[in-house]
């Protein structure tokens, strides 16, 4: 929801970023505040993803100049666990898998580290065991998630639920969803999406990193931005996806190439 | 992120100091009279001299091996001191009397020999050096029958046992450094648990090389007769020394029928410096018998420490229905060397055996898994299954799986599974993205990798186990 008053959240200006020594960003600016979703839809190769990770602070991506305020704090000046704990949450396109180590104990860890960083109250086994089962309930996951390895055997719809499981649990002021609709179903897409619905509130922001339209309708944005070469091209309220989605990406090319005047980034 | 994790690496040793206790060390070099010393100094009964000599004359005709996949410098067998004993000072009839340096290396150590023996309930027969100097809880063990003491009284007090069991596992001409061993070994554990006694506690023994140069060569025997179970739990630590350390143990264990042995490992020796400087050469040489039927044989090992480990615990599964198994975590770092694995005999019908062998390699070193299953025409319906993983972390070091696997009996089952994964940078950032440091997350990472063979330790040794391999790998993926 769009409160012009609300808090600036996140303010990005002239983010340029290298992989590899090959510059992906191209100058990005994007502000959010408390409160507003935002989504970010772009072809494949469009920088999106790697947007997604650099505000996590992913060590393959080098910054080559620009500035991130997050919170009133240079973004910069933290380490990626320091950015967890402030509040920075990325749900991964790809979660990874960690043989051996069971979620339960993983999810615990991951809550308590954030919860006493944050000088809030920890959790023993028994309290977090009823506590995670609650949340599971959002994301109608069964119990026996908490007792296999993180990820592990997970189907696609399963990975992208436990996710957003724990951003239910790190309860983030940020959270970056990349690509979060990719290889679900529609029953899956429902779910996770319902979950995100509950969890975003007047004091939070999220940024829907995607592809498609599709997770849109579930997902209302207050604002859509499209990337293109590591820029943000186009900004425009929710009805910009469904122009997409009808015309293509090359509409904008052929339209509204570089004009994005008038619209707050 | 990578200099947190080279940090956390490359903590120094914490079990690095000289105990200065008088030693008594006798002439180096290896010759006939040499163990005519050691067996006069231990007052040994003239079979034991025949075992040794015969021993040594086997060793003299064999050559080092060379087969193995670690690199070391030649070994000057004649500039080793073969006996080095705490001198005696007068017969201790408690712990108040064990030299009060001792009890301060113990205290170093962070491991009281009384408190550990009293708070865990466990016995210890210390081995400083070469000669146990004090063994507890034997009392309470004799009244069940069972003998736990040094091999060197055994020798004495039970002369019998000895000489029907030492060496019928592994013979005295087995290998190069079995036979050396067998000609030189100054002491070691004995455990004899009778006919249908269940041993009420761990059995355990904390191994020391304290002396610079003296190699030591230590022999344990167990044996479990009929029904008898028994748990032994092994734990090594050494003192920091620049100059290399030969270790060459043997172990041999001994299941009648129905019988169960378990020997755990925790081996944690010195391993050299950063650069690879120093450490202890391990090469030892374990197996177990199991002779009658429906006997167990279990090993377990956490191999972290030296700068070379060659062994192979291995099982002979002669009576029917016998179940052999190895569980196995090696840990390499820097320039640490290790090439171990098991070897599965089996020769009874219905055997079943199980391996799990975990390696973990940072640094620059390399970890092999070798491991042979050999089913024999005699065992019907044998069974195996070896699951071989390795973990990788950082781009210097490497790993190797080298399985042996001889069928000779067309009912046999025998499964090999193998995998190689690295610790990578995406797996660290997923914890970190959830707050989680990187101590933490390779902590847990690791733990998890070797669950299935942490599992299989005693409770103590379980969450010994997990400190040493966090505190081995800090900061070492990057």
């Amino acid at each position: 929801m769009i409160n012009q008053n609300s808090k600036t959240l996140l303010e990005v200006r002239g983010l340029h970023a290298n992989v590899n020594g090959i510059e992906i960003l191209k100058g990005v600016d994007l502000t959010v505040k408390s409160g507003e979703i935002h989504a970010i839809m772009g072809l494949n190769g469009s920088g999106k993803s790697t947007f997604a990770k650099i505000l996590a602070g992913h060590p393959a991506y080098e910054v080559t100049a620009g500035t991130i305020i997050f919170n009133d704090q240079n973004l910069f000046d933290l380490e990626p666990e320091e950015r967890a704990r402030a509040g920075v949450f990325l749900a991964f396109q790809y979660p990874i898998e960690i043989p051996g180590v069971a979620n339960n104990q993983f999810l615990r860890l991951a809550y308590n580290t954030v919860q006493s960083q944050r000088g809030k109250e920890e959790l023993d086994p028994l309290e977090f065991d009823d506590f995670v089962r609650e949340k599971m309930k959002l994301l109608e996951m069964s119990p026996d998630f908490l007792d296999r390895s993180v990820n592990e055997g997970f189907s696609g719809g399963e990975k992208k639920r436990n996710e957003i499981l724990q951003m239910a649990l790190l309860e983030p002021k940020l959270a970056i969803l990349d690509e979060t609709d990719s290889g679900l179903d529609i029953d899956a897409l429902r779910i996770v999406a319902n979950g995100v619905n509950q969890l975003t509130n007047k004091d939070n922001a999220t940024i829907l990193v995607t592809h498609y339209q599709r997770l849109l309708d579930y997902i209302v944005p207050d604002y859509v931005h499209v990337m293109e070469s590591g820029r943000i091209i186009k900004t425009s309220g929710k009805e910009l996806a469904k122009e997409l989605e009808a015309h293509g990406y090359d509409w904008i090319n052929t339209d509204d190439r570089g004009n994005t005047a008038g619209v707050r980034p | 992120m990578s200099a947190v994790l080279q940090n956390l690496v490359n903590q120094p040793y914490k079990h690095g100091f000289v105990t200065e206790i008088e030693s008594d060390i006798a002439p180096k070099g290896l010759n006939e009279e040499i163990i005519r010393l050691i067996s006069s100094k231990k007052n040994e009964p003239e079979w034991m001299l025949t075992f040794r000599l015969q021993a040594y004359e086997k060793w003299l005709s064999m050559s080092e091996p060379r087969w193995q996949n670690v690199k070391y410098p030649k070994i000057d067998f004649q500039s080793i001191s073969y006996y080095s004993a705490p001198k005696p000072k007068k017969k201790l009839a408690s712990m108040d009397e064990v030299d009060p340096e001792l009890l301060r290396t113990f205290e170093k150590l962070g491991v009281p020999m009384h408190e550990r023996a009293a708070l865990a309930g466990v016995a210890v027969d210390v081995i400083f050096d070469s000669v146990s100097v004090a063994t507890t809880y034997k009392e309470k063990l004799a009244e069940v029958g069972i003998i736990f003491c040094s091999i060197s009284e055994a020798v004495q007090t039970h002369p019998e046992l000895v000489k029907k069991y030492l060496g019928t596992v592994v013979p005295v001409g087995d290998n190069f450094y079995a036979a050396l061993n067998s000609a030189v070994f100054t002491d070691g554990s004995f455990c004899f648990i009778p006919k249908g006694v269940k041993c009420p506690m761990d059995l355990s023994t904390y191994f020391r090389i304290n002396t610079e140069e003296s190699g030591q060569f230590e022999r344990t025997l167990i044996i479990a007769e009929e029904s008898a179970s028994v748990s032994y739990l092994e734990g090594c630590t050494a003192p920091k020394f620049d100059t290399n350390q030969l270790h060459a143990a043997v172990v041999e264990l001994i299941a009648l029928d129905n019988a169960e042995i378990k020997y755990s490992t925790v081996q944690n020796w010195y391993a050299g410096d950063e650069k690879g400087i120093g450490g202890i050469y391990n090469f030892v040489t374990k197996r177990g018998l199991a002779k009658g039927a429906n006997s167990r044989i279990s090993w377990t090992q956490v191999e972290t420490g030296s700068a070379i480990t060659w062994k192979y615990p291995s099982c002979i599964l002669r009576g029917e229905n016998s179940v052999g198994e190895f569980y196995s975590v090696a840990v390499t770092n820097n320039y640490q060397q290790a090439d171990t694995g098991t070897k599965m005999i089996h020769m009874g019908r219905n055997t079943r055996s199980t391996i799990i062998s975990k390696s973990i390699s940072a640094g620059n070193s390399n970890s092999s898994y070798r491991g042979l299953v050999r089913i024999a025409p005699t065992a019907e319906n044998a069974r195996n299954y070896s699951q071989c993983d390795s973990m990788l972390i950082g781009n210097q070091c490497s790993a190797n799986t080298f399985p042996y696997i001889q069928v000779n009996n067309n009912s046999a089952k025998v499964e090999h599974e193998a995998s190689t994964s690295k610790i990578g940078e995406d797996q660290l950032f997923y914890f970190l993205q959830r707050g989680i440091d990187t101590e933490e997350a390779v902590s847990m990472i690791i733990n998890g990798f070797c669950k299935e063979v942490f599992q299989q330790l005693p409770m103590e040794f379980a969450v010994e186990a997990t400190k040493l391999l966090s505190f081995k790998l800090e900061g070492s993926v990057g």
